[in-house]
């Protein structure tokens, strides 16, 4: 009897979980290979271009389209008058997650209804992209015009009390917030205002779409495939199998790639109505014209104190937009409910419908601009108290949530903004305004908190282990730059027990396992959460085919008694006592194992959504879950201009267990890097006469560049969430929260003003 | 119709297009090198960058027929150690901007070779400090907010 017993002698390998691993997709996006949704090549292609509403509201009289027909290469102009028939958009139901993604009610060019500026009224498909675009600038629309609501500033007034939902409450109350207000020794009451923003992917909005008879094929640069294709599906009228959406690189999303907006249908029905493969990427102007930004925001914030800072009332009411045709509610005073332990707490979020493109959710929807506001107001209280902002924040920090009294399932704010004020140099600070300087710059020093809230989607992901120690994780998620295929390799290397270069995962494509969609911070977790339990039934598989075989050393035991590791299953009581994957897959005979989480069947799926809300439920009854930090900020103002340079940036988080530590860092940067935008120069103007943005380009509004960007240090705590897959939060949004605030606070505490209407601009603080 | 020869990575190729295709569109739709991206169309994000007889451009606000017997390298020609050093030091996320990124950066380290002076340059000063890099990128932007290990990666390679 030959022994299959295999000694290890190598040392541990170190486990891939925590590494900062170099991203998997690098060589193809630094070699120009990565092929993005506009990238397909089709023989027959066609190009298309879009034809924007110039009116509010209204109603179209007449479309002139001879001069567009008559361009060299023009194949056909559509219209309402012309265009193939569309169902109208599902409504929206939290049954059904898909139907989150309609962006819009507006069936497009199958109405003659025009409800903001901007909307498609045509598409020109042309054998040459140049010729779309002159057609379509030779389009002519006649409108009647109908009276429009488009000033946000002039709506104040008319706003209604949001409806609660389970996306957030809109109102929460604890004691009478107004009564301690009225007679707290020490108090602010205080108005912010932020502008819409645009997330300005640098890849514009793009789609290539081809028909099989009634099969259509859409590459799409897309933060939500399975949910897409299922809306794409019953648009069309056809089964959701006949639709398949290929998703492999995603230009940056931040929100703006989550939902179904015009391009991506109006190329579809174009396909179809010309019989060609065809290829629309929105110019720059219409992604601002076709795809909702972040809503403007008026926001009260008010609080009272004790002489010993202990809050006793907390106030936050928020007004934001959304569209009369579609739009998210957004909670901006989410943070408020878990961040101070205020013994009377008001939030009221109110909401106005506008004839404007609906709002959607960008980066951190609703807190972003919120933080900005309420730690903006525990800064000026801090001023007024004569205290510490970041001793004001510790006096007031919650044992359980201030509202509700539910557990934190993680919380470490003390220690995050411990560790920053020791790295950053806190103690340095000169509290006085005005009163640090460097040559001739006024120098501030700021604090915010982070703060973003933790949920998980449901994902179907299958594991397949070959006899060659290999394995290929398959998820139909979306990568725009998260290193989603990087962490999951990493999560199943360790828990299988293989190198993680054996790994490869295939994502971005919804022939493949459903995946959950890229939002809300919440799809590492998702699809780890069946990763993990992927991987734990694989094992088992394996571990019931060695366990047949008289031979094995494995013989008799049970999962938990052994170990994924080197390549194999090993006994925890004895070390050396075990196999290879490959040994045990070639004794049975067998090329591979495979373990499935999550059905596909349309059953199976309506059962994985209930558990999901189940959880959902079960989940926010029982925790506050939340990804949290420290954002500390160093800024220059030149005293003669106004300018506003932030020199210096710490953020601390604690983000449970970091999977990538390179990945990771980057990812949170990214977001501080937004929150400077927001800050400093970030605005969409909409002109409050016709609705119409008036900057919509990069070169009127300004994201950062290089030359705004400090170097950015980021520190993990690194302490697992104990109610989380692996203990990790997602990342994505938390870290653009409190930015915002905390420059603001900066820039007070360099000059003495305060400007609580973004963006900070010279002109504010001259 | 034009008809133009181009040599595109090293190869000469043959174009036949109207006038007023740029640049970029020529290198995309008609010679498939879709590894130039275009962000805006418009010269404000340098998504579109390429190298002309080595120096950087935005090719969007090129027209191909200006281009007559050029030398274009685009991110499909480009060898450089700077691509392996933009992974090492995570300068992307996406990947959309990158190919604007890594040709610019070769582009501005010849131009501060060969003493072009930026608005931040310090009189006698010759070296290539972080200051520099960024205002001499400035031109490329990155929405996911990768500044940093661009920056990072760029330095690596100056040295």
């Amino acid at each position: 009897m030959s022994t299959t017993t295999t000694e290890t002698k190598s040392p541990p390998r170190e486990r891939a979980v925590g590494r900062g691993i170099d991203r998997v997709d690098g060589p193809e996006k630094t070699t120009g290979k990565a092929r993005f949704a506009a990238e397909f090549p089709y023989p027959d292609l066609a190009y298309a271009a879009l034809v924007h509403a110039t009116v509010a509201r209204g109603r179209i009289t007449g479309i002139d389209v001879k001069a567009a027909e008559a361009v060299t290469g023009v194949l056909s102009v559509l219209t309402h008058l012309n265009a193939p028939v569309l169902k109208p958009a599902p409504a929206r139901s939290m049954l059904d997650l898909s139907t989150m993604v309609s962006a819009t009610s507006v069936n497009y060019l199958n109405t003659d209804e025009v409800h903001w500026d901007g909307q498609p009224v045509a598409v020109v498909v042309a054998e040459s992209l140049e010729a779309a675009q002159r057609g379509a600038g030779l389009v002519e629309v006649t409108y009647q015009e109908f009276p429009a609501v488009v000033d946000f500033a002039a709506e104040e007034a008319n706003a209604k009390p949001q409806p609660n939902s389970m996306l957030g409450a809109g109102s929460a109350k604890k004691g009478d917030a107004e009564a301690a207000l009225a007679v707290a020794p020490v108090s602010v009451d205080l108005r912010f205002t932020t502008p819409p923003h645009n997330h300005n992917a640098i890849e514009p909005h793009a789609t290539t779409a081809v028909w099989d008879g009634d099969r259509l094929t859409v590459h799409e640069g897309s933060q939500a495939i399975s949910w897409m294709r299922k809306h794409l599906a019953y648009r069309f009228g056809i089964p959701e199998r006949n639709v398949r959406m290929t998703s492999p690189y995603v230009g940056g999303g931040f929100g703006g790639k989550g939902s179904v907006w015009p391009g991506t249908i109006l190329t579809a029905l174009a396909a179809r109505a010309t019989g060609r493969a065809v290829r629309m990427m929105l110019t720059r102007e219409g992604v601002y014209r076709t795809v909702g930004g972040r809503t403007p925001s008026i926001q009260r914030v008010a609080l009272g104190a004790g002489q010993d800072g202990r809050l006793t009332a907390l106030i936050q009411t928020s007004v934001t937009r959304t569209g009369k045709v579609g739009g998210n509610s957004e909670s901006v005073a989410e943070a408020a409910r878990h961040l101070y332990d205020a013994e009377n707490i008001l939030i009221q979020q109110n909401l106005v419908e506008m004839d404007l493109l609906p709002n959607t959710f960008m980066r951190a929807p609703g807190v972003a601009i919120g933080t900005f506001a309420l730690e903006a107001a525990i800064d000026e209280l801090a001023g007024e108290l004569g205290v510490d902002p970041i001793e004001l924040r510790m006096r007031n920090e919650p044992a359980r949530s201030p509202l509700d009294g539910k557990r934190f399932a993680h919380r470490m704010l003390r220690e995050a903004y411990a560790l920053g004020a020791e790295r950053f140099g806190w103690a340095e600070r000169t509290p006085e305004p005005g009163s640090m300087r460097d040559g001739r710059w006024l120098v501030g020093m700021g604090v915010a908190t982070a703060y973003h809230s933790s949920v998980q989607f449901t994902a179907n992901v299958t594991v397949r282990l070959s006899a060659d120690g290999t394995v290929v994780v398959r998820c139909g998620f979306q990568e725009m730059g998260m290193g989603g295929a990087t962490v999951q390799a990493q999560i199943a290397a360790d828990e299988l027990g293989v190198p993680f270069e054996a790994v490869r995962v295939e994502y971005g494509d919804s022939d493949l396992p459903t995946g959950p969609m890229a939002g809300g911070s919440a799809q590492t977790a998702s699809i780890a959460a069946s990763l993990l339990s992927a991987c734990e039934k694989l094992k088992g598989s394996v571990l019931a085919l060695a366990r047949r075989s008289g031979d094995s050393p494995l013989r008799g035991q049970r999962l938990a008694a052994v170990e994924a590791r080197d390549g194999g299953l090993y006994r925890r009581d004895r070390p050396g006592a075990g196999e290879s994957y490959e040994a045990i897959l070639s004794r049975a005979g067998r090329p591979s194992v495979e373990a499935a989480i999550g059905s596909e069947s349309g059953l199976g799926a309506l059962a994985g959504q209930v558990r999901f809300m189940a959880k959902f439920i079960n989940d926010q009854r029982r925790w506050v879950k939340a990804a949290s930090g420290a954002q500390f900020c160093e800024v220059r103002v030149d005293p003669d201009t106004g300018e506003v340079r932030v020199s210096r940036w710490l953020g601390v988080f604690d983000v449970g267990r970091v999977i990538n530590a390179k990945t990771a860092a980057s990812q949170l940067r990214g977001g501080i890097v937004m929150g400077i935008g927001m800050a400093l120069s970030e605005e969409t103007l909409v002109d409050p006469r016709n609705g119409r943005v008036m900057n919509p380009g990069l070169g009127d509004y300004h994201i950062p560049v290089h030359a705004d960007v400090p170097p950015i240090d980021i520190l993990y705590l690194d302490e697992p969430d104990p109610t989380m897959p692996l203990g990790l939060i997602g990342i994505g949004e938390v870290s653009i929260t409190g930015v915002a605030g905390a420059i603001a606070n900066a820039v007070h505490h360099a000059t003495g003003k305060r400007v609580r209407d973004l963006p900070i601009t010279l002109d504010k603080l001259l | 119709m034009v008809t133009l020869r181009m040599r595109v990575n090293g190869v000469t190729r043959s174009l036949e297009l109207e006038p007023w295709v740029s640049l970029l569109d020529a290198l995309r739709e008609r010679l498939g090198l879709t590894g130039t991206k275009k962000g805006c169309d418009q010269g404000a994000c340098g998504a579109c960058t390429v190298l002309v007889d080595g120096e950087r451009i935005n090719s969007c606000l090129a027209l191909a027929v200006q281009y007559e017997d050029r030398d274009i390298t685009t991110i499909e020609g480009v060898t450089h150690p700077i691509q392996q050093a933009f992974i090492e030091h995570d300068g992307f996320q996406c990947g959309y901007c990158t190919s604007g990124q890594i040709c610019s950066a070769i582009g501005m380290l010849a131009e501060h070779g060969a003493g072009m002076p930026s608005a931040v340059t310090e009189p006698g000063a010759s070296g290539l400090s972080e200051a520099e890099i960024r205002e001499r990128m400035s031109g490329n932007l990155c929405r996911c907010g990768a500044y940093n290990g661009i920056v990072d990666a760029i330095k690596e390679v100056a040295r």
